[in-house]
């Protein structure tokens, strides 16, 4: 590749470029902004529900005739939270952090000049960017953006006459998500048959850093379940638009009956759910994966249990597919049915115990580097564990009865898959930066950084397990209409402060990311002393990554502080890249 | 335009913060890595942190103990849910101020230093097998235990005499209606909603003439429903337009409403609204509440059983509740003689 050159213009290099590099930026890009706008509205409401019944500028200024008078309407309330809901989980958390890693990460560490297609790779973003032009355009809409909540439910998101929102609004949801469905799936099936097919002489499947092994497992399970969603989304814009009746019977609503007899709306919870909960699994492998990562480089120790992380890795994978029925204990399925999703759920927390045991002994006994990313991945395996153990709470049947919807689950998955997705995420773009632009990020912002979301983090979602214990309802506009709720005043209010300390503190990695991508300090080729094959190629770079040959793979990707029988690091330092082989004396790991 | 404003703020708070960390130098930073002070700083700060992280649980647990609902549950079959709930709680907070503890104390104790060597630990049988062992035996204890208290709390079958009640949710308020002498509902359907039948009871069929609809009692401005305490009571729930949910959490129950079909839940109410007023817990709570309500100049509340509506229905779901009182079983009779039957009301 390297011996003849395209001529690359401004629009094949930026724009329609089909470089997994200059992809894997572009995903990040939208993803950071997408997440940026998800992040802000839930600023919005945050004020909404800490105080109720005063007006804000910013509300008006932001939402116009839906905040007139600086108080926001409950339709755009809802508005607020459906989006919210819907551009953190699969902008920002699924394409942006699937495709944006996914991309730079698995040619490069797998020793692939490429991606398998390019083209593919290229559509998938330009789908994705589309759709989320889509989405973002609904929220100009004069009925306002979709608001029958991020997982939209039928009859709701069906009756234009029971919610604003389910008219216009609801259509481009649902249009803009098929497509970011198709996109998701091109990139999935990329990722897979890149990794199945394009590593390096000498890279096993058994020598895979633990992010491709994420990485390729998540598009696994995107592949299986991204298209239940879109036949779902199908269905409803057939009941929305052709007069079906795959989700709706025996309907009186506006002072009439509606013709539909016969369908249920259960079946789409069903097909929402069978994608849904694996979903979530989408969110975190990869943040897992590249925590694996970063913990292993920074600790200067081989990630502990490897095998038994790809083990959890597969069966986590599994289970993820099997257990979406305890989103629904409550819908009037079966107890038997029931019984068995208990069961199945509860399974998970073996898998996710032995990954969060593995990554605490990863670092016992390093010698951490505490830069920003190990530090936020230190965060990760924190939320991930406090986030994780309300998990056995809400997927027991007879427990999750009576917190179910409530503010509980807020809590809950907010911190196992929200902040420590984020973390992950974060931590990503922390340790890859230099990879991605050849230059550092500003250290002291970062740990300014750090510090003030792990503080808001905590200071948001903790309390709010107890605002869901006192049985608040999710999705309230308002909780003045109970005076049973009226204690809970000042709980919210705390956490509306910790959440605006949160969303300043993003200011600052914003700052952070933007100049340093043209003013950081220049980076060296290998700054975090890594063994991975990404850091083997140049600063620079270039289309087909390595300028000679792909280098060959000798060993696993954790050779961290190995020493020889005499108790010596091996060449005196503590790291040995993958490309170099086994020593006279050496035992492979 | 003031959107616009707001956003030129935020870009120069953005500059802003580059060009100060530019201005006090601290973009000329030479090394790469973090360097032996910073991981000194954050290895303390990690310890600090994680001081936050446990004050502010034990404020949480402390504080807001208050403002959670009663611990007494109001039915008999919550009862084992909240023991069930106690021992997993119980559990998992054992387990997190543990575990939290052991990631932040190592993070802190192997903070680096120059010249230290990593210890090479890659992988043991000995431990993998420890921590796969451990969740799953005390996970399968939860499992078995959950699953009996599930089957507990679902199981109606065997319940004698149950009143049965159903619950009708619409957007957005709940309509009832008891069962009435022959203890079945009469068929119902929304194609028959018409003028004052509004829960489109279907009035040819003989079970519906002694159904009791739940009525606006003379006096109140809103509806009561009136449960007997000690008899299990069986609702059937239904839904006219989209998915509602009928969450009563001091009985530690829920079940959603779906258009189309008839969904089931049933608890027996075990402490009459005169007692759960009378429970610390509700006392503290409503002193606390009536305080705060005093200070804002509002009327003082008395405690109440509520239903909520818990899935979202559209624009005034925040506001879809519905007043329970429980009675004892002598003075819910009294009061259900005094409701009207269809039969009384279309006569």
């Amino acid at each position: 590749m390297s011996d003849h050159h395209h001529k690359e213009t401004f629009v094949t290099k930026y724009v329609f470029s089909q470089d997994h590099k200059m992809i894997s930026k572009q995903y990040l890009i939208t993803g950071i902004i997408m997440g940026v706008i998800a992040g802000f509205m839930s600023m919005l409401f945050r004020l909404q529900i800490a105080y109720p019944e005063e007006s804000f500028s910013i509300i008006e200024a932001f939402l116009g005739r839906a905040g007139e008078g600086g108080v926001m309407t409950p339709d755009m309330y809802l508005s607020l939270v459906t989006i919210h809901g819907t551009l953190m989980v699969f902008f920002v958390l699924t394409a942006g952090l699937s495709g944006t890693f996914s991309n730079l990460l698995i040619p490069l560490q797998i020793g692939a000049r490429d991606m398998a297609s390019g083209f593919l790779n290229m559509i998938s973003y330009w789908l994705f960017f589309l759709s989320s032009v889509i989405m973002l355009a609904s929220l100009f809409i004069e009925t306002g953006p979709a608001n029958a909540g991020w997982t939209i439910y039928p009859p709701l998101s069906a009756l234009p006459q029971a919610i604003s929102g389910s008219g216009l609004g609801m259509t481009l949801w649902l249009v803009s998500m098929a497509i970011f469905i198709a996109s998701s799936l091109l990139g999935a099936l990329n990722y897979i048959v890149t990794v199945l097919n394009l590593r390096t002489i000498g890279m096993k499947m058994t020598r895979l850093p633990l992010t491709i092994w994420a990485f390729f497992v998540t598009a696994i399970i995107g592949v299986v379940s991204f298209p239940v969603l879109l036949s779902a989304a199908l269905l409803l814009i057939f009941d929305r638009s052709f007069g079906t009746s795959f989700y709706l019977s025996d309907i009186y609503v506006a002072g009439e009956v509606l013709h539909y007899k016969g369908g249920s709306p259960i079946l789409f919870e069903h097909l929402f759910w069978f994608l849904g909960h694996p979903e979530v699994y989408i969110v975190i492998l990869p943040a897992m994966g590249i925590v694996s990562e970063i913990l292993a480089v920074n600790s200067r120790k081989p990630i502990f249990g490897y095998r038994a992380m790809i083990i959890s890795i597969i069966s986590i994978a599994f289970l993820s597919t099997i257990v979406w029925g305890h989103h629904m204990f409550v819908t009037g399925m079966n107890p038997f049915l029931g019984s068995v999703f208990t069961f199945t759920t509860l399974l998970i927390a073996i898998p996710s115990a032995v990954k969060s045991f593995n990554w605490i002994t990863t670092i016992w006994k390093g010698n951490i580097q505490m830069n920003t990313a190990m530090l936020f991945s230190i965060g990760f395996v924190s939320t991930f564990i406090t986030g994780g153990l309300t998990g056995i709470i809400l997927g027991d049947s007879a427990l999750d009865i009576n917190v179910h919807d409530t503010y509980f689950v807020i809590a809950h998955f907010h911190l196992v898959m929200g902040v420590s997705a984020i973390f992950g995420m974060i931590a990503g773009v922390y340790h890859w930066f230099p990879k991605m632009y050849g230059r550092m990020m500003n250290k002291d912002l970062g740990y300014l950084h750090f510090w003030l979301t792990a503080i808001a983090a905590y200071g948001v979602f903790f309390p709010m397990h107890f605002v869901g214990l006192a049985g608040l309802p999710r999705r309230y506009y308002s909780n003045t209409a109970f005076p049973i709720f009226d204690d809970l005043a000042d709980i919210n209010v705390l956490m509306t402060i910790f959440a605006i300390i949160g969303g300043l503190a993003q200011l600052i990695f914003l700052a952070n990311f933007f100049f340093s991508i043209s003013k950081g300090k220049k980076a060296s080729k290998n700054p975090w002393r890594a063994t991975t094959l990404e850091w083997t190629t140049p600063v620079e770079h270039i289309h087909g990554n390595w300028p000679g040959e792909i280098p060959t793979v000798h060993r696993w990707a954790y050779d961290y502080s190995k020493t020889n029988e005499n108790g010596e690091l091996w060449e005196g330092e503590d790291f040995t890249l993958q490309t170099v082989p086994i020593r006279d004396g050496e035992e492979e790991f | 335009m003031k959107a616009l404003f707001y956003i030129i703020i935020f870009v120069i708070i953005i500059v802003g913060i580059w060009q100060f960390v530019k201005l006090l130098g601290l973009t000329k930073v030479e090394n790469q890595t973090a360097t032996e002070k910073e991981n000194n700083i954050n290895g303390w700060l990690l310890l600090v942190f994680m001081g936050f992280v446990y004050g502010l649980m034990i404020y949480s647990l402390i504080g807001y103990k208050d403002t959670l609902l009663p611990q007494l549950s109001a039915s008999a079959e919550g009862h084992h849910i909240d023991i069930l709930f106690k021992l997993t709680m119980g559990l998992i907070l054992v387990v997190q101020f543990i575990i939290q503890f052991v990631l932040f104390f190592f993070a802190f104790k192997y903070r680096g230093i120059n010249n230290r060597k990593a210890y090479f630990f890659a992988d043991s049988h000995k431990l993998e097998t420890i921590w796969t062992v451990i969740p799953t035996v005390v996970l399968s204890g939860l499992i078995i235990y959950g699953l009996w208290t599930w089957n507990e709390i679902m199981d109606s079958s065997d319940s004698e005499n149950p009143l049965i009640i159903e619950l009708y949710a619409k957007q957005f308020q709940w309509e009832a209606r008891y069962a009435g002498q022959d203890n079945e509902l009469g068929n119902a359907n929304v194609r028959f909603i018409k003028g004052v039948n509004t829960m489109g009871v279907d009035f040819s069929d003989k079970n519906a003439s002694d159904d009791i609809p739940l009525a606006v009692a003379e006096g109140k401005f809103v509806k009561e429903l009136h449960l007997p305490k000690d008899r299990k009571v069986i609702f059937k729930l239904r839904s006219q337009d989209v998915l509602h949910s009928a969450f009563m959490p001091h009985f530690r129950a829920q079940m959603n409403c779906v258009p189309g079909m008839v969904t089931e839940l049933a608890f027996t109410p075990s402490v009459t609204t005169a007692e759960m007023r009378l429970n610390d817990d509700t006392k503290a709570k409503f002193e606390h509440i009536n305080a705060l309500r005093k200070e804002k100049g509002k009327e003082a509340v008395e405690f109440d059983y509520l239903l909520l509506c818990n899935k979202i229905c559209g624009a005034s779901h925040y506001n879809m509740q519905l007043k329970i009182i429980v009675d004892e079983q002598a003075d819910f009779n009294k009061w259900l003689a005094t409701q009207k039957t269809f039969a009384q009301i279309n006569k």
